[in-house]
């Protein structure tokens, strides 16, 4: 791999990982917890009905999860660039 | 206030001022240990914070008062629409991660107008984001103040005042001596007590109603929400967890899309990221501070169920005497927090979802401080919540003092003023404007200025309005000049 394209080629890959982690947030709370809240809401977790759940607690835990996991891809991306500090 | 003090058993309050004095000075001894004599260590804790302590400090600077104290009494009130608060002030957090954080750190600097007037080449920018910054931190922190002399009235009986002077005293104690690496190491401290202060009396009312002590569990996994949503139903309410009652839908989304990025903009939370030793810690770090949120966050909509379906059974269609017969009720009752009218004289209280026959008020901040009355627990446990709820403003105030006092005495004084101060001064400088602004905050704390409930939405407006964009494009943006 040619030197000079590295730094090009890091930032793609992040900014592809960043903008499906994006997607993703953004599906799960504004979509699923409040565009989509009704529908959900006939399907149940437990006995907590979808959309409610979603939007009161299983949007936090995605949120929580997405971040770990972006900083989680960047470790691995930086070894791969050999990316260090 | 003052009728409730006198009901208080004595027990209760000695053991708050016994919780609340153990505190202050575990406060004031990590204050005290972590102070410092340069720059870097007083406006960026000489960037040596590791991940997990900077996540647990985030986490108490983000908290304030009304996470404590008023959340889960709202959401409580608005059924599934507190959504907007739990995924607004949580979702700001992803953003924050992904797009600001990482490369705010890696471009170092003190303040987050410094990479401002750097990255657009103008202290015109420069002083405005100072300003903004100053702005935003000034109405908030006035709030925090509050409740600080709230919180010490309502438990102890102190006039507001004087717990305003209070709280002053042991802040500006150990942000004047440690700058940002006091305050951090104290927030750490903070973040324990609150946190544990919440949850103790959550998982025991939890355990109580439900049999599962895991409130986040007992949520989903019992009949609790099922018999809470017929209950509601009976009294001519709407189900709770049905979306859109309170707010239409279309508010619902813009409020939660403008709280998250207001979140992922406060100058407060955002300088916290230039604390810790990497880009990598960065990216950890953001990680961690919203897990440490999600503990409180995940917990209060639950316990927002138990305490609306034990209000709804302990209160409604009894006699005013059974009502009463609650320890929790008569005390609550004294405090005009709780108030019962028997308006259609049929000797039975009605909750009732029409306003003029509705028999029972209440208001939202009781549904966290009764809990471990209602729950039925010791009462060191109220004095628990009484240190959680100060632990939770006084974070919150001091990293605000310390914005303002960077803004201040980096940002306008030495970028700007006088260039060639020596770093002695620059010190001097700093720790002073954190007098000035514990000066003002505590000022706005005892006579709040009637603009300061509208003005601290605002704060989110303005920070999602100026700040994110601006960082954002700064950050991204390939080409510009």
């Amino acid at each position: 791999m040619a030197e000079p394209t590295r730094p090009a080629d890091y930032w793609r890959a992040n900014e592809t990982l960043i903008r499906g982690l994006l997607v993703l947030w953004a599906g799960i709370s504004l979509g699923a917890g409040i565009l989509l809240a009704e529908p959900l809401n006939r399907f149940h977790l437990g006995s907590a009905p979808l959309g409610f759940w979603i939007a009161q607690q299983g949007s936090i835990f995605c949120f929580v999860a997405i971040i770990f996991y972006y900083a989680w891809r960047m470790d691995r991306l930086d070894r791969d660039f050999g990316i260090g500090e | 206030m003052s009728q409730y003090i006198q009901q208080l058993t004595p027990t209760v309050e000695t053991w708050t001022y016994l919780f609340v004095t153990v505190t202050f000075f575990v406060y004031l001894a990590i204050g005290w240990s972590a102070r410092v004599r340069e720059t870097r260590g007083f406006f960026i804790a000489g960037q040596g914070i590791p991940s997990i302590a900077n996540g647990a400090a985030t986490a108490a600077d983000w908290m304030s008062a009304a996470s404590f104290i008023s959340m889960a009494g709202m959401i409580s009130f608005l059924g599934y629409d507190g959504a907007i608060y739990l995924m607004g002030w949580t979702g700001g957090y992803v953003l924050l991660a992904l797009l600001l954080a990482p490369y705010l750190r890696k471009f170092g600097k003190y303040t987050v107008p410094d990479f401002v007037g750097d990255r657009y080449y103008s202290s015109t920018a420069r002083v405005m984001a100072a300003l903004a910054a100053i702005f935003i931190s000034l109405t908030y922190v006035a709030g925090q103040m509050r409740g600080v002399g709230i919180v010490f009235s309502r438990f102890l009986g102190v006039d507001i005042a004087s717990g305003v002077v209070v709280g002053m005293l042991i802040v500006g104690f150990f942000a004047v001596l440690g700058g940002m690496k006091g305050i951090t190491w104290t927030q750490v401290a903070q973040y324990v007590v609150l946190i544990t202060a919440f949850l103790v009396p959550a998982f025991a009312l939890a355990w109580r109603l439900t049999g599962n002590p895991v409130p986040q569990l007992a949520l989903a996994f019992s009949d609790i929400l099922t018999d809470l949503n017929r209950l509601q139903v009976e009294l001519g309410f709407n189900e709770y967890t049905r979306p859109f009652m309170n707010k239409t839908r279309l508010d619902v989304l813009c409020i939660t899309l403008s709280l998250m990025v207001g979140t992922a903009g406060l100058p407060h939370v955002i300088v916290r990221f230039y604390t810790v030793p990497s880009v990598r810690a960065a990216r950890y770090s953001a990680g961690w501070a919203l897990l440490f949120i999600a503990l409180l966050y995940t917990t209060a909509p639950a316990l927002a169920v138990f305490a609306r379906y034990n209000l709804l059974t302990t209160l409604n269609g009894k006699t005013a005497l059974e009502v009463r017969s609650h320890e929790w009720v008569q005390k609550w009752e004294t405090t005009g927090l709780l108030s019962f009218e028997d308006k259609n004289d049929d000797g039975r209280l009605s909750l009732l979802s029409d306003k003029d026959a509705n028999e029972i008020t209440i208001d939202n901040d009781i549904i966290v401080l009764s809990t471990p009355e209602v729950a039925g627990l010791a009462p060191w446990v109220t004095a628990l919540v009484a240190a959680g709820g100060l632990a939770a403003a006084l974070s919150t105030a001091a990293g605000l003092l310390l914005v303002i006092s960077s803004s201040t005495a980096h940002d306008i004084y030495y970028r700007l003023i006088n260039p060639k101060a020596s770093e002695e001064r620059r010190l001097w400088v700093g720790r002073l404007m954190i007098l000035v602004a514990l000066g003002v905050a505590g000022y706005c704390g005892v006579k709040p200025p009637g603009f300061v409930a509208q003005v601290v939405a605002f704060a989110f407006g303005l920070a999602a309005a100026s700040f994110f964009p601006l960082l954002h494009l700064g950050i991204s943006a390939c080409c510009s000049p």
